[in-house]
């Protein structure tokens, strides 16, 4: 069984990044876009993706959320910048956990995953 | 004050929970209490000493199981003033209001085709009665709640009519801590012929209940959170109205008699009690209502009211506070908040690094959070007889240093 402690969850930087997030804001012509729904906690997260040649040419999200949502979103587009599509489509839990960095609790991983699901969503 | 936290470091000795967990500040006692020693005792000493079936075994053992679960039924009852008859076991609130709305189309009038809940309702007195009106082809109508956060009265007299078939109604919302009205509305309900149900969990524990008093036609509440064990609620009935109701589920011990094609029901309450109940459970619920009454119900509403009003007053002095109470005098100790624009699951997060534990999000009440135009839900604090002062100022402390380190 997993030991509680009360320890510092979230990382010096996952803070500054849930205060300045990278990535964020709106892309005029972006030619995929959509936006995902968390109704367990209200997040809504927005993303708008250029595509050329099946490659992320760039990205940006809007929307609001929590720490999770929030960090992980500017995380997760910085790195599928320049990424092929086929290859996003295989991203899953593992690679968000490793991406986050810091420890995601086991009941909090629905927030940390909604990005990822508003990106494979649009690019279907 | 000093004689509150007094009592209550004194009361904290009874739970065990706090010896496992030296540094927990336990502000969630609206999802579940906590259980002293003395009701995980009463469980542990029917397991190792008395168990066996009940209503099934001719001997020894099984009577002296018998016994203490008839007792336990007679505790409950007497703690409602009710007859043990009209005290069916469940497994908690939910299945209790779930068990009404299978069973109840076959007691109401044809001409009456309208169901009234209020806003504040709690997902588990909402959903199920949704999906009767769906059923059953009739309508649903919602109290409101004012800017107060207290119950519309002037809405309610308009919205319960002579079509109210059913009018449901929390006693005191899990999200606001708002104290209703209930004996006025039972009696609005009445006078227009309409079936009165009340959902009594977040009051049972600290509002002295009287059925007789009260005359609900059911009552519905959760032996977890009345410091009771887990898997066990009750629902408390009318005798000639549940006699009129068919069984909700059907197996042993709710028979008189079988034949290949047919059956026939046994009496009350055992006719509502398919299958073998939570006997262990039934005989914890009954320790914990002994457990409270030793306290008082009063002291343990006193006791929760300096809290809230204290924990207000801190609350109110952090900025960009919103607090979602109609203040000390008209709550039990429920207060819902949020810290800016903080996502409460990310002050729920923080805290917890400080060893406090809250609840955080819809609390199980979507629609009310939308109406409070806030979908991302609250922080919500709950008290029970344990918590201290010194605890709310950890709380505050702790607010105050997220709001520093997010905004």
């Amino acid at each position: 069984m997993e030991k509680l402690n009360y320890k510092d969850i979230y990382p010096k930087h996952v803070i500054e990044l849930y205060k300045n997030p990278s990535n964020f804001g709106s892309l005029e012509n972006s030619n995929f876009e959509a936006t995902e729904h968390n109704s367990i906690c209200g997040d809504e997260i927005t993303v708008q993706i250029i595509v050329k040649d099946r490659k992320i040419i760039n990205a940006k999200f809007s929307g609001s959320g929590c720490i999770l949502s929030t960090v992980v979103a500017s995380l997760l587009i910085e790195k599928i910048k320049g990424m092929k599509i086929k290859d996003i489509k295989n991203l899953d839990k593992d690679d968000i956990k490793k991406l986050f960095g810091a420890r995601i609790n086991s009941t909090r991983i629905k927030c940390a995953l909604l990005p990822l699901e508003a990106i494979k969503k649009a690019l279907k | 004050m000093r004689m509150n936290n007094k009592i209550a470091k004194k009361l904290k000795k009874d739970f065990p929970i706090f010896k496992n967990n030296k540094n927990l500040i336990y502000l969630d006692n609206a999802a579940t209490s906590q259980r002293p020693k003395q009701v995980i005792k009463a469980i542990i000493d029917f397991y190792e000493k008395d168990n066996a079936n009940v209503e099934r075994g001719f001997y020894t053992l099984a009577e002296r199981a018998m016994i203490k679960y008839n007792n336990a039924r007679e505790i409950i009852a007497s703690f409602i003033n009710s007859s043990p008859e009209e005290i069916i076991f469940t497994k908690n609130t939910t299945e209790s209001l779930n068990l009404l709305s299978y069973t109840l189309s076959s007691v109401i009038s044809k001409e009456k085709d309208e169901i009234v809940l209020t806003e504040m309702e709690h997902h588990s007195n909402l959903v199920p009665w949704q999906q009767f009106a769906k059923k059953n082809k009739m309508k649903l109508k919602i109290i409101k709640i004012k800017e107060d956060f207290t119950l519309d009265m002037k809405d309610a007299e308009q919205k319960i009519t002579n079509k109210t078939a059913i009018l449901s109604f929390t006693s005191v919302s899990n999200v606001l801590g708002t104290i209703n009205p209930i004996k006025k509305l039972v009696e609005l309900g009445k006078s227009h012929g309409a079936i009165t149900i009340v959902d009594a969990a977040q009051s049972i524990s600290s509002i002295k209940t009287d059925v007789k008093k009260l005359d609900c036609d059911f009552l519905a509440f959760s032996s977890h959170k009345m410091l009771g064990p887990t898997g066990m609620g009750i629902l408390y009935g009318k005798k000639e109205i549940l006699e009129k109701m068919p069984p909700f589920n059907f197996g042993g011990g709710m028979i008189k008699k079988v034949k290949w094609g047919s059956a026939e029901w046994t009496e009350l309450p055992e006719k509502f009690e398919a299958g073998t109940q939570n006997i262990a459970g039934a005989i914890g619920l009954g320790e914990a209502i002994r457990y409270l009454e030793k306290i008082g119900l009063k002291n343990i509403a006193d006791l929760e009211r300096n809290l809230t009003t204290y924990a207000l007053k801190k609350l109110r002095e952090i900025p960009e506070m919103n607090i979602y109470n109609p203040g000390s005098e008209k709550s039990t100790g429920i207060i819902s908040f949020n810290l800016g624009k903080i996502h409460p699951h990310d002050v729920s997060s923080l805290l917890n690094e400080k060893g406090i534990a809250v609840r955080a999000g819809h609390c199980c009440a979507m629609p009310l959070m939308k109406k409070l135009g806030i979908p991302q839900g609250v922080t919500r604090i709950s008290f029970s007889i344990f918590n201290t002062f010194e605890e709310i100022d950890k709380l505050t402390d702790a607010l105050k240093k997220i709001r520093n380190k997010l905004e």
